[in-house]
């Protein structure tokens, strides 16, 4: 495995032999390992080791990129050229920013843990195996993936920028099942021992059981408790919908709205690099500190976040959301610089989960969403499923299990009715990492259509 | 590479590996991407890497390396190794993958014009031009466009003797326009959002003729900021070919995954309906319905010569006048299948659909082309013989559940159908229903001069994540007693 200093002369020596007015070089790698387990079993069990360099030659505002897992000089050679004739043979880009300058970056966001960099097969399978016997003694069948990852990202700009981050990331799902019913748990951390594998098991293993045998319930709007997991769905599309490129133009739920009284007080919505029980980062993928922002503060429209380029077309700051130009592990996936939020935190309240449920006469409680998808992208129309245990409430208290419901609802509308915030924070795994949400009461929910199960 | 390949193979054996194989695969990628007159991406990928997949005691174990070095090698299958007898700790029962598939081969896409063999210029050319031609249009806020070309170069070789090469062009690409006023969002895109995708070169570029669509891309997406709202009521429903094609990936292609059926995908993608016991007997549509997974349809994004665990591509039939008769397979799959059955399992013969979307992914069972065949119906008769109804064009949304029964989708673009005739657009369609139901209720397609086939080639499954680039052929179709316009 390169280190920090390895890397660094690899950039360097990019930069280095570059034709361009400008360079950027920026390194991916990754050692990732997957347990995978289903039908109380494991069967897919898989290990990665994964790296790219791709660079970004400017001449004048025109951008060329390419990228390769091929570190020789030769290679690296040919990928200068190869990103130099992408750039030659273009039109101008009159909103090219430049490169990044070198940055302060902030100190102290570690993020690097060596029990999680050197978990084993046999670590993860044993883990796993807990779960596994949890299931069979109840007679549930499990399912699921356990994974340990490590990172390195370095990026380094003809400026003088230099920047290298060392990450690890453990990540847990287990859908349970039995005949009739199904359960759900989840966690993510970048430190392993975080994650208490066995806890999660029994929680799925317990759900499955209590959802056995649901009934049916018609359609109709209903107010629901929902589970941390399910809430994370509505901070995943609230806190996308919040890049500077669609709120600039105009597709955005925030569009034409930043400080209007939008939401519910009881929301508000961070990104936050910094804080140390999230995954803390100090820079993005175009070299700038990442920022903390506050997107929803206390149901008013906060801060919108930019990437470069959109920063520079807007006169914002560049917050440090920007993404890689391309993702060198999933190739055939568009390319292009785009903005993402990694560290997304919708902050708790102050009522325990079971206040939440004991203050619903009549409603639905949801552990979480399935299939969500945007139906309309202003007023952040989505819709799903329920999935993995969802539950009727009678007078405050969870009665009998009911089929899954389809939902089709504004995300905007459902933070609107918002009448309690539960006070525990769970981390749940999301695209690139993990949100931090708590589970919420909301007053009023529209669920549009039923399934068999 | 050879070299490398027989060293995995070697290695593995001598670990103790009762089948092992191999595949070394580079790629070469290329994007064009243009955004309101400007181009923001211009960039190419190399990306080479291998991955040993290894059965010890009856379990799997795989693990992949972007090193392609001896000494890679030989740490890698050794790791593959571990992880096996790791996965052998916690095992319900022992792999069987059953006859053996040994073939010596050569495959390549047909091409006409190798698509990294065109100017960059001109690609970019061609997307600036259909940019103009959308923003010509007044009204239109954002437009987009962008082309990919890729080239897979993929070595498979296996224990069992199996040596493999196959050279896998795709070319694909789209425009966008978005139309933004008073609060409301339209989108009009060409052929879809996420960009049409074939297993050809240049020429299906050439033809699909961004420049000659611009105009009418922008003017649909102007025209619908201020279209009525797609009414809600239950009707019927025609739908064209290219979410006709989504609608049989979502409700035919996912749920005859026989991995979901067997339960491996219950964590992520879910499981399906279509179980076991219904095979051969359940009636999953009309009579007018029959289903075909097809590895060779010429130029469809999921046309290849062997899938990755060296099975020849094949047609198979999975809904037949309306029955459903077959699955999507593995080798092992298709032994459990047989098992259920009480059939040989000695016997039992993938029908070729395990790939892995790189090298640093292991296989699972993905989709091929999934074709809805032709019927003998001309569109415009088709309209001609509605009296009231719903036209759906171009996909906007999709969900459907885990065991894949109760789906909604949103279409960019819908027309009245009154008497016969097209009458006024409509905004923010959608339609839901019930698999079975659905499909039960189809009852009219069009012939082939109306179908084709388009590429998906952004399908998601697995953990960790693999994105699979499937084809599905459908000509537009017509549904009856559907529910229509589930939008707050």
């Amino acid at each position: 495995m390169l280190n920090e200093h390895d890397i660094q002369t690899l950039l360097q020596r990019v930069i280095n032999r570059s034709p361009g007015d400008e360079t950027e070089v920026l390194f991916l790698g990754l050692d990732e390992a997957l347990t995978r387990f289903a039908n109380n079993e494991i069967h897919q069990n898989v290990a990665e080791t994964n790296f790219s360099l791709a660079v970004s030659v400017a001449f004048g505002k025109r951008v060329g990129m390419a990228a390769t897992s091929d570190l020789s000089d030769a290679a690296l050679d040919r990928l200068l050229e190869q990103a130099a004739m992408l750039a030659r043979l273009q039109p101008e880009n009159p909103d090219f920013p430049g490169f990044a300058p070198p940055a302060e970056f902030p100190a102290g966001r570690q993020a690097f843990d060596e029990a999680t960099a050197a978990a084993t097969p046999e670590f993860r399978a044993r883990a796993v195996g807990e779960v596994l016997r949890y299931a069979v003694d109840r007679g549930a069948v499990a399912s699921g993936a356990f994974s340990t990852s490590r990172y390195q990202w370095a990026i380094a700009t003809s400026h003088g920028l230099f920047a290298w981050q060392p990450l690890t990331l453990a990540e847990l799902t287990i859908v349970a099942m039995t005949e009739t019913g199904s359960g759900y748990a989840a966690d993510a951390a970048w430190q392993v021992e975080q994650i208490p594998v066995a806890q999660w098991g029994k929680i799925a293993v317990d759900k499955a059981l209590a959802s056995q045998n649901p009934r049916d319930i018609p359609p109709g709007e209903y107010p629901v408790v929902l589970e941390a997991s399910a809430v994370q769905d509505l901070v995943a599309f609230i806190g996308g919908g919040a890049n500077g490129m669609s709120v600039t133009e105009g597709s955005s739920w925030m569009s034409g709205r930043q400080g209007q009284a939008l939401f519910s007080p009881a929301i508000t919505l961070v990104d936050d690099p910094a804080a140390p029980e999230h995954w803390p980062m100090a820079f993005d993928f175009e070299g700038t500190p990442r920022q903390p922002l506050t997107l929803i503060r206390q149901g008013v429209v906060g801060d919108a976040y930019y990437n470069r380029q959109w920063a520079a077309r807007t006169g914002h700051p560049a917050t440090g959301h920007g993404t890689p130009p391309i993702n060198p592990f999933e190739p055939g996936s568009a390319m292009g610089r785009a903005m993402f939020p990694l560290h997304l935190t919708l902050q708790a309240g102050d009522t325990p989960i079971e206040q939440l449920i004991a203050t619903v006469e009549r409603g639905l409680y949801v552990t979480r969403f399935n299939y969500t998808r945007t139906v309309h992208p202003r007023e952040v129309v989505v819709t799903g499923l329920t999935r993995d245990g969802t539950f009727w409430i009678e007078g405050g208290e969870i009665a009998y299990p009911v089929k899954n419901l389809r939902f089709t609802q504004s995300y905007v509308e459902a933070l609107q009715h918002v009448a309690a915030v539960g006070d525990t924070l769970h981390r749940e795994p999301a695209y690139g990492g993990f949100t931090r949400n708590p589970a919420l009461q909301l007053t009023q929910f529209r669920f549009t259509g039923k399934t068999e199960f | 590479m050879k070299d490398l390949l027989a060293l995995a193979l070697n290695r593995a054996q001598l670990l103790g590996a009762a089948y092992a194989d191999v595949r070394i695969l580079t790629t070469r990628e290329q994007s064009v991407g243009v955004r309101n007159g400007v181009v923001e991406e211009v960039g190419e990928l190399e990306n080479a890497g291998f991955g040993v997949r290894v059965l010890v005691d009856g379990a799997w174990g795989f693990a992949s390396s972007a090193r392609l070095t001896r000494e890679e090698v030989e740490r890698v299958t050794a790791e593959a190794i571990a992880i096996a007898r790791a996965s052998a700790l916690f095992q319900q029962h022992r792999v069987f993958l059953g006859p053996a598939e040994v073939h010596q081969a050569v495959y390549r896409t047909p091409l006409e014009i190798d698509p990294f063999s065109v100017p960059i210029e001109d690609k970019i050319a061609l997307l600036l031009e259909a940019d103009q031609l959308m923003r010509a249009e007044a009204g239109v806020k954002v437009t987009n466009g962008h082309l990919v070309c890729l080239r897979k170069q993929q070595y498979f070789a296996s224990t069992e003797g199996a040596a493999i090469e196959q050279e896998l062009v795709e070319t694909g690409g789209a425009i966008m326009a978005l139309a933004i006023a008073n609060g409301e969002v339209q989108r009009r895109s060409y052929p879809n959002v996420f960009r049409d995708q074939h297993a050809e070169g240049w020429e299906f570029i050439q033809r699909l003729d961004f420049p000659g669509h611009a105009p009418r891309v922008g003017a649909e997406a102007v025209a619908l900021l201020s279209a009525e709202q797609c009414p809600s009521k239950i009707t019927t429903l025609i739908l064209d070919r290219t979410q006709l094609g989504l609608q049989v990936h979502e409700s035919c292609g996912h749920p005859t995954e026989l991995d979901r059926v067997f339960g491996t995908e219950a964590a992520y993608a879910g499981t399906s309906f279509l179980t076991p016991e219904k095979l051969g007997v359940f009636r999953y549509g009309s009579e007018l319905v029959n289903i075909t997974a097809d590895a060779t349809t010429p130029r469809g994004l999921g046309t290849f010569g062997y899938d990755d665990e060296g099975v020849p591509a094949q047609r198979v039939p999975l809904v037949r006048e309306g029955r459903f008769v077959g699955y999507l397979t593995s080798r092992e799959t298709a032994t459990q299948l047989a098992y259920l059955r009480g059939e040989d399992p000695s016997l039992a013969r993938s029908t070729g659909a395990m790939r892995a979307s790189g090298w640093n992914r292991l296989p699972i069972i993905r989709m091929t082309n999934i074709n809805l065949e032709p019927g003998t119906w001309e569109l415009e008769d088709l309209i001609a013989d509605t009296d009231e109804g719903i036209y759906m064009e171009t996909n906007k949304s999709w969900s459907i559940d885990n065991l894949r029964l109760n789906f909604l989708f949103g279409t960019e673009l819908a027309y009245e159908i009154k008497n016969g005739k097209r009458g006024k657009l409509y905004k923010n369609a959608t339609y839901t229903g019930m698999t079975p139901e659905f499909w039960g209720s189809c009852d009219a397609i069009c012939n082939a001069t109306y179908w084709g086939v388009w590429g998906v080639p952004n399908c998601g499954k697995g953990q960790p994540a693999q994105t699979a680039h499937p084809g599905h052929g459908a000509a537009p179709a017509r549904f009856r007693n559907i529910r229509v316009g589930v939008m707050k």
